[in-house]
């Protein structure tokens, strides 16, 4: 009995988020979007700018961006160090004709978890409070790290830069 | 927008490849020369083990044909690893990105609004200048080392060249695997045309008949010069660690200037021959391709954002009985969940064709004809779908 009578509370709760999530839909809204572009300066190695971008200046402490940015250069660095490692996976996996690779995972894609981990964290603790949003730059081609900005369009009623992306679906 | 029906990453995919076996291979559109490729290899390795097989392996040692064998299948595999792996290709920019930089460029530029001829960058690598061009195309500055390939439409990631007897481009990823493959056939080729030449002279010495395998002696005489001197110039690009790219254009030659030298190059022959064999593999950037219509996931991080304790007022909590949760991302999860899938039920009710895409599994939402069972059962499959070895972003977040 209790049971389906917390059954209903949970789905009348669930139907109030339901209208919440219909009012955020129309009063979130995504007014811009930085780009923190590659540092070449040490060849093709993948390394991102740790220049703090204007736009952020109000938003985020500086201090907490160039840490995320510095953390995401030292996984990266990890995931393309040339060294014992990686010569003895290259020569087991020469060895083997590359068939190893169905069984185990390339050292790069166990460093790429741990940097979607470590951006998810991110998102939640810092960026997301701030209504900022960090995008894995591997969804980019590791071309650009992409900090969305969101507004909330209800109490600033700044209108958004770019309608193609905003939370809302075409119809 | 239209009802779609359920499309794959690779069937928007904006470049000139073919995809099979589920996105797992990729080539080139033009693969007639490759399947030639295939067909010389198969045609002379079975001449040489069908007459000259049997024969050697009784006058000289089973040896040979096992050692043929072995090179044989090397041969094999590294072909089909470089035909049908992802050479490196870079995703085009999305929408925001390429007006990003346009606007950048309109600034630098003085905003006169007059596109001027071509886009450089000047970038400093160790110690040397090398411009970065704007490629027009896929609307990104290319990284250093990339090149455009007018072929397969697409950018390439240290792009070497495109090889037309592979079918596919020679990029960052599958590199290691054509060098593999032109050093193993070339051994294979001196190996046949070895063994085939002592069969002759073995037969004219015992028999005093020159036995008929004219055929398969002039296929690896041309072959043997032509991939051995390949061979030869691959192992001096790997080296001095250049493309041939590179090589063609004099890009690092003295010639250009006295000062003109290869940053990329670590020294020494060793290390560069070990950092292009045996560097680590980078992943398939193909394989995090997707549109993103409607971004699921930036709503439901909002939604963090407005459920935090010091988020706006508008958004209602749910009563509980007890005091309000403290936000933890536990707590945040579990709601997640069942927010992901409430969301799917509003947006199937309200819009009636939508197609959403969300980072990880391509989730579908069909119209609102479908019953729960099938939203349901859609949402199982995507969840338990084995991934090819790489997974990222969880499917919610």
């Amino acid at each position: 009995m209790s049971k389906t009578g917390s059954c209903s509370k949970r789905l009348s709760d669930r139907s109030r988020l339901f209208h919440n999530l219909q009012e955020l839909r129309h009063s979130a809204s995504l007014a811009n979007k930085v780009f923190v572009q590659r540092d070449y300066s040490e060849g093709t190695t993948c390394k991102f700018q740790t220049k703090f971008p204007t736009e952020l200046e109000t938003r985020i402490e500086r201090s907490l961006f160039e840490d995320t940015v510095k953390t995401l250069n030292n996984y990266y660095a990890e995931a393309e160090k040339i060294g014992g490692q990686s010569y003895l996976e290259g020569c087991l996996a020469c060895a083997t004709a590359y068939l190893i690779f169905l069984c185990m995972e390339t050292r790069y894609e166990k460093v790429l978890k741990k940097i979607a981990k470590y951006i998810q964290e991110q998102n939640e603790k810092i960026y997301a409070p701030r209504g900022l949003l960090i995008t894995d730059p591997i969804e980019r081609g590791m071309r650009v790290i992409e900090i969305s900005i969101y507004e909330d369009r209800g109490s600033s009623g700044s209108s958004s830069s770019s309608s193609s992306v905003s939370g809302s679906t075409t119809r | 927008c239209k009802r779609t029906p359920k499309k794959r990453k690779w069937e928007s995919f904006p470049g000139r490849n073919k995809f099979y076996c589920n996105g797992r291979i990729m080539m080139a559109k033009q693969t007639g020369v490759f399947y030639l490729t295939l067909v010389l290899i198969l045609a002379t390795c079975g001449l040489f083990f069908t007459f000259d097989c049997p024969f050697l392996a009784l006058q000289l040692t089973p040896v040979i044909p096992v050692i043929g064998g072995v090179l044989f299948l090397f041969v094999l595999g590294t072909l089909l690893r470089t035909s049908f792996s992802d050479p490196g290709v870079l995703p085009r920019a999305t929408p925001d990105e390429a007006a990003d930089l346009e606007r950048q460029i309109d600034v630098a530029n003085g905003g006169t609004g007059y596109r001027p001829p071509p886009r450089t960058k000047e970038v400093e690598i160790n110690g040397q200048t090398v411009k970065l061009k704007y490629c027009f195309t896929c609307k990104i500055f290319r990284p250093p080392r990339a090149s455009h390939c007018s072929l397969c439409d697409n950018c390439v990631e240290r792009f070497d060249h495109h090889c037309p007897w592979v079918g596919n481009c020679v990029g960052r990823r599958n590199y290691r695997f054509f060098y593999m493959f032109i050093l193993s056939l070339s051994f294979l080729t001196i190996f046949i045309f070895a063994f085939v030449i002592t069969h002759i002279i073995l037969r004219k010495y015992l028999r005093g008949v020159f036995p008929d395998l004219r055929s398969g002696v002039v296929v690896c005489f041309f072959s043997v010069w032509s991939i051995v001197g390949l061979s030869g110039f691959h192992t001096y690009l790997i080296s001095s660690n250049q493309t041939t790219n590179e090589d063609i254009k004099g890009s690092w030659s003295s010639k250009r200037g006295k000062d003109n030298y290869n940053p990329y190059s670590y020294g020494n022959i060793f290390t560069n021959c070990c950092a292009a064999l045996c560097g680590p593999l980078p992943p398939r950037y193909s394989l995090y391709l997707h549109t993103h219509r409607c971004s699921l996931r930036h709503l439901l991080y909002f939604f963090i954002h407005h459920n935090h304790p010091s988020g706006p007022a508008w958004v209602q909590q749910p009563e509980r009985n007890a005091s309000p949760q403290p936000w933890t991302p536990e707590t945040t999860r579990k709601e997640l969940c069942f927010e992901m899938f409430y969301l799917f039920v509003y947006l199937v009710g309200t819009s009636r064709r939508t197609h959403c895409h969300s980072s990880g599994p391509i989730v579908h939402v069909f119209s609102g004809r479908n019953t729960w069972r099938k939203l349901r059962r859609t949402c199982k499959l995507h969840t338990e779908r084995p991934r090819p070895r790489i997974e990222h972003a969880t499917f919610l977040l």
